[in-house]
């Protein structure tokens, strides 16, 4: 170890390991994972949220995820929610769509209307 | 593939004798059989705090806790929660008052109240794993302190923060390592005291466990200040999980140039090593601990000189504890004036607590100094379970006193402490109901500094004795009038002239309990009663005739056959047979035995 | 240092120790560090031992039996096979932890630090295991069983008595 510099560089790296313990999520990304989401495709759909999340270094974003919502012919479902902002409900989701979701909702804060089932007041 | 899930399973002692290890291997064998792998990482992680609720397992993101935790839920908690995202609501802390179910672990009150500086990462990280540590700001003020200040501007540092030493006495940290970075000295050295004898007291165990790189880096910064090259960690035997993580710890942080040679290109050497102990209570004080470290009997010698000048191997020693050390890097990093923001005026910081005897949430807690004992042992310890009220804890164990109920209400810090003839010691918490009987608890700390009597001076090794056959007599019913008065007599002159601080403070336990529990001394030598039946010799067993149904279990295993009777005939104790075991009493299934206490009425 | 006067058996637990011996000889003040090693290996510290150890770090006798005497971790006599070990810390002491001693006194008919006669078990109590939250506990070997009451003694010793009788 040689100087702070160095140091700071191995911590970046090693921060990539805890961040799901040590994040201040601004954006929480919720995944319905019950029966039928799960059969409709919810676990593709979280690990693709994950990844994209992951390769952007988007480090207030949580990714997380919930049981049935209710809403089966919708599946899988995706809750956006962001503090003082209505809950976005994305249903008939998608890797392909989850990119767009990322790209365009959760970097850019625009709302991809076409996807959306819902939306939730606070 | 990117994790989504951290499942942390706690291994501190509590978790891991109740099973957490097995919960972990059968966690890792379901995760694979569901095919969940890639996302999902474990980390077996130190103690989390709350040991009543062990094993305890915390996931994240979400931050949600499980409890009592049995290798049969495993398959449930990765079905229904890791796959499908329901958590397993019946193993979810619910709350005491509300019953309402807590998810978060936050919002469990044992969390809530504390403020966590020392204890930060003692179960979140993986304390095996250097790169977890570093992480979270590990080593970083190591190379701020080596690389951008003097040890001049350390040392002001930690001057400013207030923080004084944690293992019992409180003596200002900066002092000790200003009077061993001006000794005279062609070589000097830094000790870490992982000595936690105190029974009732396990938080050094739980931040070596648990976080071992931070007490390395606060032994580190403590030798550039004191101008040290080498340092030992004395560690009891009976931590050999302890040993084993800091030798870890030592072996990583070589590699990564946190130890050895130029550290931070600073031209500063520091080397560390782990010497055990080998089962002597008195090698917790400091000149005894550094005649251990140089393999000897570890008895103490008279001060001073002091270890700053004259300590291992007759050169300059840095002495300080666990806990103490562990502070240095959040001072470094924030501020003294940050540090020096949180507790009172006298003392700063927070400190770790280990909670203990009759309370509901047994564990470690780390709250700010100045929370009041009410706080501490009903906010966040529950109080006592059953309803049943405490009349006192016990606080700083052998050498500590006891505060009683109408005290609870002080806020703690070192001289509050010592005020009321406690002491703030190692932090070691026990909490007595009516269940607990004074005197017994009194010779039961008596016994233990009798026994751990290094036996180098006379009152130590026969005053100490002589107290402890007098309050023997006492529990067995041969108490004498005056008896009480002597104890204290003999108390005080030992507290006066006994050499190290083990004999000085022994008498404590007994002079406080006299001082504040008179009366169930009396009530022993006077009534031949034990109100909270404890003591066997004062208790008389007999059975009711009426509730009787002769099954004869209690004569079957009555161990000396006092026992009367036969199937169809009632049965009778020959109480002058007895020997008071309360083998009838334990297995009868009809309650019939009673069991009383005090010449009857 | 004058020669051993203790005739050395030539075998390798002896060999063994003498090769850690050699390792941390130049280490200061690893005295403490070799009593550990040499239990570790021979299970106790036999006089013969001990012997061995001051002739081979050159130091008398008598500083290696006065350190061994004062710890209590050392022990000079041989153990039984499985040492249960009853935590006497305070949190365990207030949940009866003495009569935890009790009931293995008595099923045992033994006294504490004695060993049965089968050499099986040895009876000891020890400080604080930093388990306070399952108090009473114990230790047989290096298990740990909390909670202890009557019939978990029983069937502490029922089962290495078991274990004993398959192997």
């Amino acid at each position: 170890m040689k100087n702070l510099e160095e140091l700071r560089k191995l911590r970046e790296k090693a921060q990539k390991n805890i961040k799901l313990r040590s994040q201040d999520a601004k954006i929480k990304v919720v995944v319905g994972m019950g029966t039928s989401g799960i059969a409709a495709g919810a676990r593709e759909v979280l690990n693709k949220f994950i990844n994209e999340i992951n390769e952007r270094d988007l480090d207030d974003v949580m990714v997380t995820q919930t049981g049935e919502k209710g809403m089966s012919s919708q599946e899988p479902i995706v809750e956006i929610r962001e503090e003082n902002k209505p809950t976005i409900v994305y249903g008939e989701m998608n890797p392909d769509k989850v990119e767009e979701v990322v790209e365009k909702h959760i970097v850019n804060g625009k709302v991809v209307e076409e996807y959306v089932v819902s939306v939730e007041e606070e | 593939m990117a994790q989504r899930l951290n499942v942390l399973v706690c291994s501190g002692a509590s978790c891991l004798s109740s099973g957490s290890i097995e919960i972990k291997k059968k966690m890792l064998e379901e995760i694979k059989k569901a095919g969940l792998e890639d996302e999902i990482r474990i980390i077996e992680t130190g103690c989390m705090g709350p040991c009543e609720l062990g094993p305890v397992i915390l996931v994240y993101p979400d931050e949600i806790l499980y409890k009592k935790v049995k290798k049969k839920d495993v398959e449930e908690i990765v079905e229904n929660h890791f796959l499908k995202g329901r958590p397993v609501e019946r193993l979810l802390y619910k709350s005491p008052e509300t019953e309402k179910l807590i998810k978060k672990h936050e919002e469990i009150d044992y969390f809530k109240k504390q403020k966590k500086i020392v204890l930060r990462n003692c179960g979140m990280i993986d304390p095996e794993s250097l790169e977890e540590y570093v992480a979270l700001d590990g080593y970083e003020a190591l190379g701020k302190a080596l690389t951008e200040m003097s040890r001049d501007e350390v040392l002001k540092e930690i001057e400013t923060s207030g923080l004084r030493g944690r293992g019992g006495a409180g003596f200002p940290t900066h002092l000790k390592w200003k009077f061993t970075k001006d000794a005279e000295g062609d070589q000097k050295f830094v000790v870490c005291n992982a000595d936690e004898g105190d029974p009732g007291a396990f938080m050094d165990r739980s931040v070596v466990e648990g976080d071992p790189h931070t007490v390395l880096e606060g032994m580190a910064i403590a030798g550039y200040v004191v101008g040290a090259s080498k340092g030992y960690i004395y560690v009891r035997a009976e931590y050999p999980l302890a040993i084993e993580r800091l030798r870890k710890a030592i072996k990583d942080a070589k590699e990564y140039g946190f130890l050895g040679e130029n550290i931070f290109d600073s031209g500063f050497d520091f080397d560390l090593e782990v010497r055990i102990g080998a089962g002597a209570f008195v090698c917790g004080e400091e000149t005894a601990l550094i005649h251990s470290i140089e393999g000897k009997r570890g008895t103490p010698r008279p001060r001073p000189p002091y270890p700053s000048i004259s300590g291992l191997w007759e050169k300059p020693t840095n002495l300080n504890n666990v806990e103490t050390y562990a502070n240095v890097r959040h001072i470094i990093l924030k501020g003294g004036d940050w540090f020096a923001s949180i507790g009172t005026e006298s003392s700063k910081g927070t400190k770790v607590f280990a909670l203990s005897g009759d309370i509901q949430n047994t564990g470690l807690a780390e709250v700010p100094m100045g929370t009041t004992i009410n706080e501490l042992i009903y906010d966040i310890g529950g109080g006592a379970p059953e309803g049943k009220e405490i009349k006192a804890v016990q606080l700083g164990g052998p050498s500590g006193g006891c505060i009683t109920k109408e005290y609870f209400d002080t806020p703690i810090d070192y001289e509050s402490l010592t005020e009321l003839g406690a002491m703030m010691g190692s932090g070691g918490v026990i909490a007595m109901s009516q269940d607990t009987c004074m005197v017994n608890t009194a010779k039961f700390f008596l016994d233990f500094n009798t026994f751990e009597s290094c036996g180098k001076c006379t009152p130590c090794r026969v005053g100490l004795k002589q107290m402890y056959k007098m309050l023997d007599k006492i529990t067995k019913g041969e108490g004498e009038k005056g008896d009480i008065d002597k104890l204290v007599e003999l108390g005080e002159s030992i507290k006066k002239t006994a050499l190290c601080g083990l004999g000085q403070t022994a008498p404590n336990p007994v002079l406080s309990t006299i001082k504040y529990f008179r009366n169930e001394y009396r009530q022993h030598i006077e009534n031949k009663k034990c109100s909270a039946m404890v003591c066997t010799d004062l208790l008389t067993y007999t059975i009711d005739p009426d509730k009787c149904k002769a099954c004869t279990l209690c004569a079957q295993n009555c161990p000396v056959d006092c026992i009367d009777g036969e199937r169809g005939v009632v049965h009778e104790i020959r109480e002058d047979e007895c020997i008071k075991c309360g083998n009838c009493y334990d297995v009868c299934p009809f309650d019939a035995v009673i069991k009383t206490t005090g010449e009857l009425e | 240092m004058e020669e051993a006067k203790v005739k050395i058996p030539d075998n390798e637990y002896y060999q063994k120790l003498e090769e850690y011996i050699n390792e941390v000889k130049h280490m200061p003040g690893t005295l403490i560090n070799v009593l550990h090693k040499a239990q570790g290996i021979f299970g106790y510290l036999p006089v013969e031992v001990q012997s061995f150890i001051a002739d081979k770090l050159g130091v008398p006798y008598s500083k290696v039996y006065g350190v061994v005497t004062f710890y209590n971790f050392f022990s000079m006599e041989p153990r039984g096979k499985y040492v249960v070990n009853i935590c006497m810390g305070t949190a365990c002491y207030v949940k009866g932890a003495d009569r935890v001693v009790e009931y293995f006194k008595q099923k045992l008919g033994i006294d504490e630090g004695e060993t049965t006669e089968d050499g099986l078990f040895t009876l000891t109590s020890a400080r604080c295991f930093g388990a306070c939250g399952l108090a009473p506990v114990l230790m047989v070997n290096e298990d740990v069983y909390g909670h202890v009451d009557r019939d978990k003694v029983s069937e502490i010793i029922k089962k290495y008595k078991e274990k004993e009788k398959n192997e």
